[in-house]
């Protein structure tokens, strides 16, 4: 049975939720809880924060989050390559450095472009 | 009930409600994060198919790519304190027909059709899809490569913060 | 073994949801993601036979549905985020300036 395979998945999987879970709901439950005005301040003991956090965020960060699916896609393409890679010799291997070569031209586009330079 | 139906119910089930979720819940935040629970029980359900190697991608790209992004879209165009999350809904009337002839229509043609199926693989496929990929769809392959070129240098073309222009900073 | 039917009406259903997310619903990035949801169901309907017919084509033609997919989600996003720079707005009904 195949999938008899997916058993460590599952018991990682649901560890690493109970984890969490248990965690974030002990330190509630277990914690001292003793609030005054100034330890419910943002920065006890700083600066006062001059307005609020939640604010619509800069659209570098989307950038940066968009090269990385971009390329997290190539990678996927990779991995089927790369488990037959043996057999193809030559020829796979030059077919994967022109999927790749065509996305380092546009790697070296936005690199050049200054997509990447983060100020 | 087979050990292997009630683990496809379950995956069915998780699939099936967090879609209604993402369709019909007030709050974009919600709809986006029970998206995550529509693909990761997608992903299931591929494992079930003994399609392995394309459910981690299914979680690689939709969850940790593809959701990343649509998260970013939503807190890019929302105001969190000040625009309200919530987004209205109106057609009701014509959607309800709309999707009554539509699902119909599917579920018969899958209903009464007689599919003709063979034994199933099992096994590991990473190898199999890459013979496919490197034999007899290498021009998709390549092609898929001009894609995301194009894609890369489109995005950051639109979306790049040309300075002096008002918002974000 | 689960009978292919179940997997294909499960398609359906999700196929059906993300119509029903693009009709009615008026934010772009909620009807983004319907968007995806049908994808996702494409997807699924592609695997379930590839796995019922025993052939591993199905399986690869995923992989360019999920690379079209991702590279839909960022140019898709970007329009709507340069969209939401110039009018302020991410409601379909009020982005209407090809209407005429």
């Amino acid at each position: 049975m195949v999938l008899l395979d997916y058993v460590p998945i599952f018991i990682m999987v649901s560890l690493a939720g109970i984890f969490g879970l248990v965690l974030s709901k002990a330190s509630e439950i277990f914690g001292p809880k003793k609030p005054n005005p100034e330890k419910l301040s943002t920065y006890e003991s700083g600066m006062q924060p001059i307005r609020t956090a939640r604010e619509r965020f800069s659209v570098k960060f989307y950038l940066v989050a968009m090269l990385f699916i971009l390329f997290d896609v190539e990678i996927v393409f990779l991995y089927p390559w790369a488990a037959v890679v043996r057999e193809l010799r030559l020829f796979g291997f030059i077919e994967m450095l022109i999927f790749v070569a065509v996305l380092l031209v546009g790697y070296v586009y936005i690199l050049k472009k200054g997509a990447l330079r983060w100020d | 009930m087979d050990f292997v139906d009630i683990i496809f119910v379950v995956f069915a089930l998780i699939v099936v409600v967090s879609a209604f979720i993402v369709v019909f819940s007030r709050s974009i935040i919600r709809s986006a994060f029970s998206l995550l629970f529509t693909f990761f029980g997608v992903a299931g359900l591929y494992v079930l198919l003994n399609a392995d190697f394309l459910a981690v991608t299914q979680v690689l790209i939709y969850v940790g790519g593809i959701l990343i992004l649509i998260l970013f879209g939503v807190m890019l165009t929302t105001n969190v304190v000040s625009v309200e999350i919530k987004t209205g809904t109106l057609q009701t009337v014509p959607a309800a027909v709309i999707v009554a002839v539509l699902s119909g229509t599917i579920a018969g043609i899958f209903w009464f059709t007689e599919w003709h199926t063979a034994p199933a693989r099992e096994g590991p496929t990473t190898k199999a899809l890459g013979t496919l990929f490197m034999t007899d769809y290498l021009l998709p392959f390549e092609i898929a490569s001009i894609l995301l070129l194009v894609a890369l240098i489109g995005a950051a073309m639109i979306a790049r913060h040309e300075r002096g222009t008002e918002g974000g900073r | 073994m689960i009978p292919l039917d179940y997997y294909l009406i499960l398609s359906a259903l999700l196929f059906t949801f993300g119509v029903i997310g693009v009709v009615i619903r008026r934010n772009v990035i909620i009807v983004f993601m319907s968007i995806e949801l049908m994808l996702n169901s494409v997807n699924l309907t592609l695997v379930g036979y590839s796995a019922y017919l025993g052939d591993p084509t199905g399986q690869m033609l995923v992989f360019f549905v999920i690379a079209v997919a991702a590279a839909e989600a960022a140019v898709g996003l970007g329009i709507v985020i340069a969209l939401f720079r110039l009018r302020r707005t991410v409601n379909v009904d009020e982005i209407n300036i090809l209407k005429w």
